[in-house]
């Protein structure tokens, strides 16, 4: 608890900087790598985000100390590198982009690697935080780094404020900006540019490993949320900062424990809730939704066999009946039964009459609404299709309950039947 | 030709190698709704994409209105085939239609108000005005390619090249589209469709192209929709010139000798 309120009140100098690092970085990899995700290119960045390994060894040697304008110069050289190696192979050979990613990002990570044992082997002085770029270290950030961190997310943010119609339309359509003669490959090369950047900014915080994480994670969480873009834009952002202060308050809080996997298990939690609970593409909203068309199912065809017992015993549709009567007309679980009643009592449909029920001048409405649909159906099957006169009463049965007013408008105009059909299947 | 829209001058476009589009000159009339035809594979896109500078020739040259098309691109719009782009992209039928006003030297701009007064009477054109808002991913076949057709109608060029606008569109997309296209020759526009459907060919164009790597024939439907002209361009008369296709990809033979490129 102690620690968690030297967090938030920043006590210890340090924890601000890094607060303000992780939503500098966050942010700048959230916005540039929405436009990756929508681009498919989402993966680049994994290959991108192991490349740097390389550069940042070379920057370190160029500069004989953690001097972070050579480190993130080297960084930004063997990322451009990374995605024009991959882009080169995929263009100049038969092996596919997933293949040329895989060939790329092995090599100049293993680069990386023998690199940072030469270092270690060497005489270098305080080498020692080197380690910190294979998994992320948010406490080492210090405060000139958050001034370099503050300037890429200002970049990153005035150029996507200008460049939005520009990237917009090269990650929906390449070819039709391309012939609406929009300067497509400088796009490109500015959006490149600009990924290699916010990537290279993360991984002193989260690691060359895991840093691809930020790149896509937040974007396809997000997009469950959205069809909107700039609104897509901003939920990733707020994803990405709260995993980013959240994931650095636990490596804060618990010494030695890199930050990178943290931040990217709790943008991971966050993206499992998205598409669970998500509105429209959620797995639960389409239960729920499967649920709820169930009942209406139900008690329509609750609706529909009241129809069915007035009609059989020649008896007006307002006429009472007694739950037991249904029974007659079709088979339903007397339990299940009961229930049904109740819902539609509730809906104003039904009214109960001592034991017995009859149907409100709006559940008459309904019931005839039902009847005649399935009828309905019934004959347009037998009409249009070669199906047989015992078959359509099955094929009908499930579709009443799908068929919109227009539906049924075109129904009735194609089959010219007005009123409710009298045969039943 | 006196008034010629499209001129292509011995265009070679090659593919890994083999070439795809191959020794192909012609040049089309203004003003006419003008079919490209011919077979699977027997370059139609590729015709298009090396029109519209997409993909660079191995030889020859193109030019649109007697002009390089870098100089009237404007001029120009293009309907690229539906299935080349992610539906489920996170945009409305408004955003997509008002991607048909981006230009180079707008890029930067804000929309203003004749831009948005162009997208609203393109999307009325093609009758999505009621879907104006909608996600395009939740549009069906046929009102997704009348999305991509009020885009290049943004665009308020005088040359139309459509990819395969009728591919798996409903039977209301196919007769709103037709009437679209007549009413653009009525204003003195070009079209030039890229149609597989044999059976309309005749009713649809005033003027065809029949492909099939080599140009097969052009002219008016009666002209070019002889027995012999299809067996040419469909009946596997020209496997001689697909084996001679592949040859030349597996042994890196040049299509054409450097000195004789025109």
């Amino acid at each position: 608890m102690q620690t968690l309120i030297d967090f938030i009140t920043f006590k210890d100098p340090n924890v601000i900087y890094v607060v303000l690092g992780m939503i500098c970085i966050n942010t700048s990899s959230a916005v540039i790598g929405t436009f990756a995700f929508l681009r498919k290119r989402a993966l680049i960045g994994d290959a991108i985000a192991h490349a740097l390994l390389p550069g940042v060894c070379l920057g370190f040697i160029l500069a004989g100390d953690k001097n972070i304008i050579y480190l993130l110069g080297g960084a930004f050289l063997t990322g451009w590198l990374a995605t024009f190696l991959v882009d080169y192979i995929v263009n100049q050979t038969k092996i596919k982009q997933d293949a040329a990613i895989g060939i790329v990002l092995s090599t100049l990570f293993a680069f990386g690697i023998v690199l940072m044992s030469v270092i270690q082997n060497g005489d270098y002085a305080n080498e020692g935080g080197l380690n910190n770029f294979l998994f992320g270290q948010a406490a080492a950030i210090n405060k000139d780094e958050v001034y370099i961190f503050g300037i890429i997310l200002l970049v990153i943010l005035v150029a996507t404020y200008f460049f939005y119609r520009a990237f917009l339309s090269i990650s929906f359509n390449y070819d039709f900006a391309a012939s609406a003669g929009l300067p497509v490959k400088t796009i490109e090369f500015v959006l490149t540019s600009l990924t290699v950047l916010a990537i290279a900014a993360g991984i002193q915080a989260l690691g060359v490993v895991l840093m691809s994480a930020l790149i896509i994670t937040p974007a396809a969480a997000a997009r469950f949320w959205s069809n909107n873009l700039r609104v897509m834009l901003l939920i990733a952002v707020v994803f990405s900062v709260f995993s980013g202060v959240l994931g650095a308050y636990v490596s804060y809080a618990n010494a030695g424990v890199p930050t990178g996997p943290w931040v990217v298990l709790i943008l991971s939690l966050i993206t499992i809730i998205s598409f669970v609970f998500s509105t429209k593409k959620g797995i639960l909203y389409r239960i729920l939704l499967a649920n709820k068309n169930k009942r209406k199912i139900f008690t329509e065809n609750i609706l529909k066999s009241i129809f069915q017992w007035h009609e059989k015993k020649q008896k007006d549709i307002a006429e009472p009946f007694a739950a037991a009567d249904l029974l007659s007309v079709r088979l339903f679980s007397t339990r299940e039964l009961n229930k049904g009643l109740v819902k539609l009592k509730q809906k104003g449909l039904l009214v109960a009459d001592g034991t017995k029920f009859y149907l409100s001048a709006e559940g008459i409405v309904e019931s005839k609404r039902i009847v005649r649909l399935h009828r309905l159906w019934e004959h347009y099957l037998l009409r249009r299709t070669s199906m047989d006169e015992n078959h359509v009463h099955a094929g009908a049965e499930a579709i009443e309950h799908v068929l919109s007013p227009e539906i049924e408008k075109e129904l009735e105009k194609e089959l010219g039947i007005l009123g409710i059909p009298k045969d039943d299947y | 030709m006196e008034n010629c829209s499209i001129e292509v001058h011995n265009l070679t476009t090659t593919y890994g190698g083999a070439p795809v589009l191959w020794d192909v000159d012609f040049e089309l009339p203004v003003g006419q709704i003008i079919g490209v035809i011919g077979p699977n594979g027997s370059g139609k896109t590729t015709l298009l994409k090396t029109i519209m500078g997409l993909l660079e020739p191995s030889s020859g040259f193109v030019k649109i209105f007697n002009q390089d098309l870098d100089k009237i691109r404007e001029r120009v719009a293009y309907v690229p085939q539906r299935e080349s782009v992610d539906w489920d992209f996170p945009a409305s039928v408004y955003d997509i239609v008002m991607m048909g006003r981006y230009r180079k030297h707008n890029l930067f701009r804000r929309t203003n108000k004749t831009d948005i007064d162009i997208v609203n009477q393109s999307i009325e054109k093609v009758g999505l005005t009621e879907f104006k808002n909608r996600q395009i991913a939740q549009l069906s076949g046929g009102q997704q390619q009348r999305v991509f057709i009020a885009r290049a109608l943004a665009q308020r060029a005088e040359l139309y090249l459509m990819d395969e606008p009728f591919v798996g569109v409903d039977a209301a997309t196919e007769s709103s589209i037709l009437s679209l296209l007549q009413e653009m020759k009525n204003d003195g526009k070009t079209v030039l469709i890229i149609h597989h459907d044999l059976q309309t060919v005749s009713d649809y164009f005033d003027y065809l192209v029949l492909l099939n790597t080599r140009l097969i024939a052009k002219g008016t439907p009666q002209e070019v929709l002889t027995k012999e002209n299809l067996t040419n361009a469909y009946g596997g008369q020209l496997t001689l010139l697909a084996k001679v296709a592949s040859l030349i990809k597996e042994n890196e033979f040049p299509i054409r000798e450097k000195d004789m490129d025109f």
